[in-house]
């Protein structure tokens, strides 16, 4: 999480942290699992983050007992389903501080947010000699979309630097807007680096010359308290499945008069207000955005995901997150030819790191025979690889369910793998 | 021996420490580049084609233990083969690193190759045993597209 305090000593694990994880891991029941024998240590949250109980039933609970279609039927299941919905789009409104909630539109997940932005605000305002602005450590699925648009639009992307540590450079960043920079699309938090950016200079950089800013959030709205008024950004998205809710469904958010602005993405029910063969007048903001019978179980649970957070308090996760984050930091830089890549001031709970002499595939195939579920190869991040001069990295992305006896399992393991490796 | 030590056996290990054939071939008159991108294993294979015998082979690249030490052994045992041969060993190749090999000893003699019989029980890893073969093979027919073990 995004904690400014630094007084954390990394060697010494809190003793009696307020934090109570024991209580918090039995609501997550996969946590439980035996893999090759040998207790689930699960260190793979960046790419998908497990769920804990309250969600699983409040999937379940759709399909057991109020299963029926959205914005449709006028009967009882119907209602109660539609009702449910859009709680849950009240329930994202507050997550994530908006201003109203027709401001958050469903979508599968934070791929889905991005094409959508590129695919609607993107394909009206971009034309050709204009400019995307990206960073050097974008996803896959910040880079491709732009990508995309650019080549048909004639356009231009230019991607502004980072430093050695993975942080952005700002003086850089500003250099690269322009009149003709139409957009710029960065990420809070790097899903390689863990590197937090500056996204508040950042919109302010960028609005000085009236550049709307999206900011990709599939790994920051799962470490950082997300204020998107306070923020002023025009876009943020979010994936649910990385927020311990269900795969398949995620948030979009907009600025209401960008999205009145924007024509519609894909074309079908629910998002018109009047079809003839002649002329079809589209439905309002956020239904002119939601074609299509929804992802509603998987809406409900994104729901139950982000109350479960409420309770939890994301505060209190992220300085718990921040002490696992110093302490792992601490144990992996002991390890003799262990380089960890990223090491920014302001960073989240993702460590990728390389091992002399060792590739990546090697190091994830001898700690998952320890139980020990990490990530290895390039992210989705290709560009930022080559950056780095590194074909892959090993990742370990810790959550609030993590401890710290896992990441010791997690040091052992890696002993273990010059062991076996050499 | 567990399941780790039977995949990472010395011989792997050394062919990974210290490739054979580890080279560009400025002379060679059929080549081909290979991509994983799963994990990012990417092999360039140069192959000296005599008729249809393989004269020389070697490769380049940058990849896991496994894929590099099946790129180093490739090498090694398809120098003076024929393309029939060639064929012939992947196919049985294939066999082992999928656990389908034959017991009953009628499939093509292996040799070296036999070290790779662990990955039958890694199944993720066969595509990094396999990816220099499919590159081999794309070499050989002479195509220009990338071969990939997607």
């Amino acid at each position: 999480m995004a904690t400014t305090t630094r007084e954390v000593t990394p060697t010494t694990k809190p003793a009696g942290a307020a934090f109570d994880v024991a209580r918090i891991r039995r609501d997550f029941p996969i946590l439980k699992a035996k893999v090759h024998g040998k207790p689930l240590v699960y260190f793979d949250n960046a790419a998908t983050a497990q769920k804990p109980r309250q969600v699983i039933e409040a999937e379940q609970q759709f399909y057991l007992s109020l299963c029926s279609n959205v914005h449709r039927g006028v009967h009882w299941l119907s209602e109660n389903a539609t009702q449910a919905y859009e709680e849950a789009r009240a329930k994202a409104q507050h997550f994530l501080n908006a201003a109203e909630s027709r401001e958050i539109i469903f979508v599968r997940g934070t791929t889905e947010a991005i094409n959508l932005v590129a695919g609607t605000y993107g394909r009206k305002n971009v034309q050709a000699g204009d400019e995307v602005v990206i960073s050097a450590m974008e996803h896959h699925s910040n880079i491709v979309p732009w990508q995309m648009l650019c080549e048909e639009k004639g356009a231009k992307l230019r991607v502004a630097p980072i430093n050695d540590r993975g942080e952005l450079l700002l003086e850089e960043f500003e250099k690269l807007l322009g009149p003709r920079t139409k957009l710029v699309a960065v990420t809070h938090v790097s899903n390689v680096l863990g590197t937090i950016n500056p996204v508040r200079q950042i919109i302010e950089m960028a609005h000085r010359q009236s550049i709307p800013v999206l900011l990709d959030g599939a790994q920051a709205a799962v470490h950082v308290k997300v204020d998107v008024c306070a923020l002023d950004c025009d876009f943020y998205t979010v994936s649910g499945h990385k927020l311990y809710g269900p795969t398949g469904i995620g948030l979009l958010y907009g600025k209401a008069k960008l999205l009145e602005a924007m024509p519609p993405y894909h074309g079908g029910g629910d998002m018109i207000s009047s079809v003839s063969f002649e002329k079809t007048l589209y439905n309002v903001i956020p239904c002119k955005f939601e074609a299509g019978t929804p992802n509603i179980a998987g809406t409900l649970g994104l729901g139950a995901a982000i109350d479960y957070l409420d309770a939890l308090g994301l505060e209190n996760a992220a300085r718990y997150e921040h002490q696992l984050l110093m302490y792992a930091t601490d144990a992996l830089s002991r390890i003799p030819g262990l380089r960890i890549v990223g090491t920014a001031k302001e960073k989240a709970s993702v460590i990728s790191f390389v091992m002399d002499g060792l590739h990546p595939h090697d190091v994830g195939t001898v700690l998952d025979q320890e139980g020990i579920a990490v990530r290895t190869g390039h992210h989705c991040a290709q560009p930022l690889m080559d950056r780095f001069g590194v074909p892959a990295t090993t990742r370990a992305s810790l959550v609030f369910y993590n401890t710290f006896e896992e990441i010791d399992v997690l040091v052992k393991g890696l002993h273990k793998v010059r062991e076996i490796l050499g | 021996m567990s399941d780790l030590h039977a995949l990472y056996q010395e011989v792997i290990l050394d062919h990974c420490k210290r490739p054979h054939n580890f080279r560009p071939m400025p002379d060679s008159n059929r080549t081909a580049q290979g991509y994983n991108p799963l994990c990012g294993d990417k092999v360039t294979l140069f192959v000296k084609l005599d008729g249809d015998r393989i004269f020389d082979v070697s490769f380049q690249g940058s990849g896991c233990a496994i894929s590099t030490a099946s790129a180093s052994l490739l090498t090694e045992t398809v120098k003076g083969k024929t393309l029939a041969e060639v064929e012939s060993i992947f196919a049985g190749f294939h066999d082992l690193v999928t656990g389908k090999a034959k017991t009953d000893g009628k499939g093509p003699a292996l040799g070296k190759l036999a070290v790779f019989s662990g990955v039958s029980e890694f199944p993720v890893r066969v595509k990094c045993a396999t990816l220099v073969w499919h590159t081999l093979r794309s070499a050989l027919q002479g195509g220009e597209a990338v071969a990939t073990t997607e």
